[in-house]
């Protein structure tokens, strides 16, 4: 078989932190075709992590966050203000929301993820109402905190709520944090380390409520003016921050044949989309928080994972991918890291700690609030670590995770030789529905796959 | 031990000896090659030699390696000091004295101390070079390299200029005999170390109560008469106060006098730093895992049996780590025996890795920086007046003894 042509026209889809490392990727490695970028905010690539830190403190400017470009993108055209509504892939085109074609023979998927609304839209309409995910968001939070307000009321305490709560704080600003869960950060870290986040909020003075929902966002005069609470109560507040995570921008990928939906996009650890029938697509890849991609080191287990170096290095791997020789194709294997500063703590972690079953505290205090704690899974191997204030020993953890090590003990001498049941949440992917797959085919040799229209029944 | 691994010991050991020797100074990088190609190099003191990318890096960040030289089962002579300063300690305690240090150095509390030393730093290094002769020859070590760092950390710190002379007697007793172990006359050289550091520590100490009784805004007065925060032991404050003192000086004279060698012997990069100031920059950086100026670790401890590609050290081994063997690992740098700032991918241990990470390291920076800026700027046509150089004592803390540099006109 001939090798293909090479590739003359790439499109990446998503101008952010992926789609902004993928096409300098392109150029390092030696793409001097026509490289498009498209996205659907105006704003050029810019780096969110500050949006809930520095920026909210007051600290940098929010347009103060535009991401440098490591390599000279050359003759690139940016396509920005209008999202993709469309990937006809028997076309080779990506379809704009107002209809513009972009034609292409590679196309690099990094759509991400948006900020999950608040569901009922009148409620979510109300002036004080705020998501933070964009620059635009945390602009208009900022200006709502500096108009004078008396309390905050963040809903959810995963990593952005509690950064936000931090900041707030660091303001000298009233914050109630609601949470759904037992703990703060229990999604991402489990409940051991969750109750050292309550202490966390505790200390500094936030008002914390767990195992609670918001059930209303009640106005008057078209602006926010309090909480309702599952419990009865009602927490009275001029700001609103609905911190629910996020939803992955995946809908216009609904017509195009990709194994696709609220999960994600699903890749091989080459970065290569995978179609509804299960196979691996050669000319789509995908990168960062949208992809959802077979890792290596889990068992080959489809993760998603919204971390900053994901999306950096899975770009970068994605798009070396699609344009080196086949053979020449490596997997995106790197073990994740991810970070967060809230109420002047710094935390750190590495792997996939929600992989896990048990958890040991290895270095450090909890009590202390400066520790570091090792997840196993429940063959005993280390899966994930974090740290708070210990930062500079992650890279030992890291080092364990790659090599597949055992579960450690503790380091310190005088820490208990204890391991807990590290304490998830059920995965929230039991509560998604996906669009349904079924087989057919007439013979056993010739089944395909493809996708059920809505409203199968039951036989 | 089987006759073959005594042999084998007996070559790395060796080895170690040569990297210590004299007459190598002037190029250890050869010795390196060999002890990493050896992987786990056991010494004739009963020390792991380790000089691979990969294990270096692994060790700086591994919990079961310790940097308190009581943990040796063969402690020797080794800088054992009650009361050491935080390079020597272990968390908790590092972790505190540390913070402690941190809260009048950088960010978050002083984010501005580094930073505001820098239009200070320039035009200091401006009046060294007017001060050398308008043409012919002068010795860039004594006349840059050396008095920069000494008067920004005697500054910083709040430590009387004028004392310079007694405390450089001093220093360099300590640190010929930081790595005594490894070298001829080991017990001469320890005896005069710790004369020296108990000397040295009776002056800070004297320094210290100077700057209760009268405070001013420089660290040392901070740190012993801010109360707002956790404190200092009065042991601690000394033993931190020497530790800053000795290494805010003593490592950033070779990064510079390293730089202006390197610099001279690649004239391309010379005229392309004059070019191109900003390229200071990477070329720092390059130089940092190039010409280390602390060339290796020599005092961490394990904690516990180690396994290191089928080699255990065993727990209460002294462990050195080769820094400067690390950096010109093959399997980590491409064409590591290159000097190449441009080579993008500079993740170098020239400031060691992990919670022992240089704390000057800022401060360095902004010192070899201005340093080599206005070499490159201010003299015409350098040239080396002796290549090598001749070499410091220390195998560990590397560099020339003097730099004679002739030149054609001062600009």
């Amino acid at each position: 078989m001939p090798g293909r042509p090479a590739a003359q026209r790439i499109v990446v889809v998503g101008a952010s932190l992926a789609g902004l490392w993928g096409a300098a990727t392109l150029r390092k490695e030696g793409f001097d075709g026509v490289l498009t970028i498209i996205g659907d905010e105006n704003d050029p690539p810019y780096d969110r992590p500050p949006l809930t830190k520095q920026v909210l403190t007051g600290w940098v400017a929010p347009d103060h966050t535009v991401l440098p470009h490591l390599e000279p993108l050359g003759d690139t055209r940016w396509l920005l203000g209008t999202p993709a509504a469309q990937l006809d892939r028997r076309a080779g085109e990506v379809v704009l929301a107002d209809g513009t074609r972009v034609p292409y023979d590679l196309v690099l998927i990094a759509t991400g993820v948006r900020n999950r609304p608040w569901p009922a839209s009148d409620q979510a309409a109300l002036s004080g109402v705020c998501g933070v995910r964009t620059r635009e968001d945390a602009a208009r939070l900022i200006d709502h905190l500096d108009a004078g307000v008396s309390r905050v009321v963040v809903i959810g305490a995963g990593f952005t709520g509690s950064e936000v709560a931090s900041a707030c704080r660091h303001r000298g600003i009233d914050v109630t944090v609601v949470e759904q869960a037992q703990a703060p950060l229990t999604g991402a870290l489990g409940g051991v380390i969750g109750d050292v986040a309550a202490n966390l909020h505790d200390a500094n003075g936030v008002d914390l409520r767990c195992g609670v929902t918001v059930q209303a966002l009640e106005g008057s005069g078209g602006t926010f003016r309090a909480a309702a609470l599952s419990d009865g109560t009602t927490v009275d507040a001029d700001v609103a921050v609905v911190a629910l995570g996020g939803v992955r921008n995946t809908e216009w990928l609904a017509d195009s044949g990709l194994a696709s939906g609220p999960l994600g996009v699903a890749a091989d650890a080459g970065c290569r989309a995978v179609a509804v029938n299960g196979l691996v697509t050669d000319d789509v890849f995908v990168a960062g928080d949208v992809a959802r991609f077979a890792h290596p080191l889990f068992d080959y287990q489809f993760l998603t994972l919204e971390h900053w170096e994901n999306a950096a290095v899975g770009a970068q791997v994605a798009a070396r991918n699609m344009i080196c020789a086949p053979e020449d194709r490596r997997p995106h294997a790197c073990v994740p890291t991810f970070w967060s500063t809230q109420f002047g703590v710094n935390i750190k972690s590495v792997g996939v700690p929600s992989l896990a079953d048990q958890i040991v505290v290895t270095q450090g205090s909890t009590e202390a609030g400066s520790f570091a704690a090792a997840y196993g899974d429940r063959d005993g191997r280390i899966v994930g670590a974090v740290t708070f204030d210990h930062g500079r020993w992650i890279d030992h953890y890291r080092g364990l995770i790659e090599q597949a090590a055992a579960l450690p003990g503790p380091y310190d001498a005088d820490l208990p030789d204890k391991r807990e049941p590290a304490r998830f949440p059920p995965h929230p992917a039991a509560s998604y529905h996906g669009p349904t797959v079924v087989v057919t085919g007439h013979s056993p040799t010739a089944m395909d796959a493809v996708r059920q229209p809505a409203g199968r029944s039951a036989p | 031990m089987t006759t073959s691994d005594t042999v084998k010991s007996a070559v790395s050991a060796d080895l170690m000896r040569q990297v210590a020797d004299a007459e190598n100074r002037h190029d250890p990088y050869p010795i390196y090659a060999r002890l990493r190609e050896k992987r786990v190099n056991l010494l004739a003191d009963g020390s792991y030699a380790l000089g691979r990318y990969a294990d270096v890096v692994g060790l700086l960040h591994d919990p079961r390696v310790s940097s308190d030289p009581h943990h040796a089962s063969n402690p020797g002579s080794r800088l054992l000091v009650d009361n050491g300063p935080f390079i020597q300690r272990d968390p908790p305690d590092h972790d505190r004295l540390r913070s402690i240090a941190t809260r009048y150095f950088g960010p978050p509390v002083s984010p501005g101390v580094v930073s505001g030393q820098e239009p200070e730093i320039l035009s200091f290094v401006s009046d060294l070079i007017d001060a050398l002769p308008a043409s012919g020859e002068a010795d860039l070590v004594d006349h840059l390299a050396y008095p920069l760092p000494v008067s920004v950390i005697c500054g910083l710190l709040g430590v009387p200029k004028s004392d310079e002379e007694q405390f450089r007697a001093w220093t360099e007793d300590i640190v010929r005999g930081l790595d005594a172990e490894q070298q001829q006359g080991a017990d001469d050289l320890i005896r005069q170390r710790q004369q020296a550091q108990v000397a040295m520590f009776g002056y800070v100490t004297e320094l210290v109560q100077r700057h209760r009784a009268q405070p001013d805004g420089s660290m040392l007065s901070r740190l012993a008469n801010d109360h707002a925060g956790q404190q200092m032991t009065d042991g601690e404050l000394g033993a931190t106060s020497l530790l800053l003192l000795i290494a805010g000086h003593e490592t950033t004279v070779n990064l510079t006098a390293n730089g202006v060698l390197t610099l001279l012997r690649n004239p391309w990069a010379l005229d392309r730093l004059r070019a191109d100031p900003d390229w200071v920059i990477p070329l720092v950086e390059e130089l940092l895992r190039f010409e280390p100026p602390v060339q290796y670790l020599p005092n961490r401890v394990a904690l516990a049996d180690i396994d290191v590609d089928g080699t255990t050290i065993p727990k209460g081994a002294s462990i050195v780590l080769l820094v400067a063997a690390a950096n010109r690992d093959p399997d980590r740098f491409a064409h590591p025996d290159r000097f190449d700032p441009d080579r993008g991918d500079i993740e170098h241990v020239g400031f060691g890795s992990g919670i022992h990470y240089c704390f000057g390291a800022p401060l360095a920076r902004i010192e070899a920086q201005a340093s080599l800026t206005a070499f490159a700027g201010r003299l015409a046509s350098p040239r080396l007046a002796a290549d090598p150089p001749p070499y410091r004592p220390s195998p560990v803390l590397r560099g020339p003894l003097h730099l004679r540099v002739t030149y054609d006109k001062r600009g």
